[in-house]
């Protein structure tokens, strides 16, 4: 189907689109379009105004320091794909990256609108949650920054105001001593995942795990960020038993099933991706840290 | 207030190196802009919300689904259709791309529905490469992942994608190679 009509604005300045976003009732931000076009031609949304932020110069940058990895609203995912500095300080993007989507969405489709989306099917708002990362929010009243954990509300809802634009998300960098690794299943390649795992490994400076975390991809209504020490914790990291973390972690999820999947068999991937992803985890940890 | 909030807009761009314009709706998808007010039928559409690939098209160079942009957003930008994929021969003919010759060698579609989203797709994405490398299974499954085809049951097509980038290496070799399709922004069609 086409979208209903609607009015639409290019704005050249975030102030600008601001400004149509508080004057124009029931107006909404359009980024790449990979999420919010399908929802409009199949009708599930219309949007009376669609402020397209695609002109606002600026906010294609990746910023790259020692504390992490600040991507800006029009940073598609295919920019942030093959961002060397990106990889090098947080390698988890790319390492999800690669799992959002087709290449031709990827072209299009921005990181910062699908954290904006929060669909809980999508990858990067998961690795948001797990990096511990956040985003900084421009509204008439001022600019502030918002953590993973009040942004997402539910499946498609932030807490953000109609009225706001989200310029930038923050990844921070990857801890010294730590290991990290994405997986995921999907029926098919480049579609959403039945089920996806990201983990992070930190040693201690005898190379004795000290800290496992794990963030799932359609595993629940929002991102969560689960402990899984407590399998682990102590052992020497070659002898770590990551089957253990991985039973751990089928305790800890709550997911649902749907046409995909059942939730037992989601709960399955979930024993299986964290088994997975903490073993390639840990040789990156070990790597990572002077013997 | 200062930014103008429209429903209709004129559109100019670049299509298939010819500069074209069109009046427009503003919710006017850039698959329908294409076909009915620019009259070029060769992209096709399928699904309409991103999944099938048929309504693949260069936007400056990357193949994007143009289904999933509207046609407003192209102002200014040089769009290649399928139509857009074959070069002059110096003799007032066309020679189709590698990449078209690629199909019909291997027999690579049957109804031809899904076959200019793959084409588009697979031409950038080859272009995009290092020629001289001999393509792996990955590069070709990513190449083809993100398009549908009802019909092939896509062993042609991966065929296909395998002898088009065997042809573009010996072509790359004799330097005398296919102009590459506008280039401004590199492909990532081959990229993962
Ligand atoms: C076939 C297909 C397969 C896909 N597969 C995957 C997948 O496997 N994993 C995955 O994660 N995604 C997938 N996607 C979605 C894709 O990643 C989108 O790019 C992403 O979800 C949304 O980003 P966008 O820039 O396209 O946002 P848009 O579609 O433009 O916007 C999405 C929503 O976010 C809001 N928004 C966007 N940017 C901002 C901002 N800066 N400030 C405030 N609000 C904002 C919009 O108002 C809208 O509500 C797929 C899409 C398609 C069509
Ligand atoms: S018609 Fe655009 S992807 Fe199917
Ligand atoms: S040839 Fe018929 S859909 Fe592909």
């Amino acid at each position: 189907m086409k979208p209903a009509p609607f009015r639409y604005a290019d704005p050249r300045s975030v102030p600008e689109a601001l400004e149509v976003l508080a004057a124009e009732e029931g107006a909404k931000v359009l980024a790449g379009g990979q999420s919010l076009l399908p929802l409009l031609s199949m009708r599930l949304a219309a949007p009376a105004t669609l402020v397209d932020l695609n002109r606002v110069p600026g906010l294609d940058t990746v910023e790259v320091t020692g504390d992490g990895v600040r991507v800006g609203a029009l940073v598609r995912h295919a920019g942030l794909l093959t961002h060397g500095g990106a990889a090098r300080v947080q390698p988890l993007l790319a390492r999800a990256t690669a799992n959002v989507a087709h290449p031709a969405i990827r072209n299009r489709g921005t990181t910062v609108g699908s954290i904006a989306h929060a669909d809980p099917a999508g990858e990067m708002t998961s690795v948001l949650a797990l990096t511990g990362g956040s985003v900084t929010v421009a509204s008439p009243s001022g600019e502030r920054v918002v953590g993973w954990r009040d942004l997402f509300v539910g499946p498609l809802e932030t807490s953000l105001p109609a009225a706001s634009v989200v310029t930038s998300a923050f990844f921070p960098a990857l801890p010294p001593r730590s290991g990290t690794a994405f997986a995921e299943v999907a029926r098919r390649r480049g579609d959403y995942a039945v089920c996806g795992a990201g983990v992070v490994v930190t040693l201690d400076e005898d190379r004795r795990v000290a800290a496992v975390r794990a963030s799932y991809v359609s595993v629940g209504l929002t991102p969560e960020v689960h402990d899984l020490t407590d399998a682990v914790a102590g052992s020497p990291v070659e002898k770590a038993d990551w089957a253990a973390a991985g039973a751990l972690a089928r305790t800890l999820v709550e997911p649902d099933g749907d046409l995909h999947a059942s939730a037992d068999y989601r709960r399955l991937l979930v024993g299986v991706l964290t088994e997975r992803t903490l073993t390639s985890a840990a040789d990156e940890a070990v790597e990572r840290t002077p013997a | 207030m200062t930014v103008s909030v429209d429903t209709e807009r004129t559109v100019r761009l670049t299509v298939n190196g010819v500069p074209r314009e069109a009046t427009v709706p503003v919710r006017r998808l850039l698959s329908d802009a294409l076909r009915h007010d620019l009259g070029l039928t060769g992209t096709h559409v399928g699904c309409e919300h991103g999944v099938c690939g048929a309504c693949t098209v260069l936007v400056d160079g990357a193949p994007v689904r143009s289904c999933l942009v509207l046609a407003v957003q192209v102002e200014g930008a040089s769009v290649t259709t399928v139509e857009g994929l074959a070069r002059d021969d110096g003799r007032g003919g066309q020679v189709l791309h590698p990449v078209q010759e690629a199909f019909r060698e291997c027999h690579a579609l049957q109804c031809g529905f899904c076959t200019p989203g793959f084409l588009v797709t697979i031409a950038a994405g080859l272009e995009a490469r290092d020629a001289a490398g001999e393509i792996t299974d990955e590069e070709v499954y990513d190449l083809v992942g993100g398009n549908l085809c009802r019909c092939t049951g896509y062993a042609n097509i991966k065929k296909a994608v395998r002898h088009a980038a065997a042809t573009m290496a010996i072509s790359a070799e004799t330097a005398a190679g296919p102009p590459a399709i506008s280039a401004e922004t590199a492909a990532e069609g081959g990229e993962r």
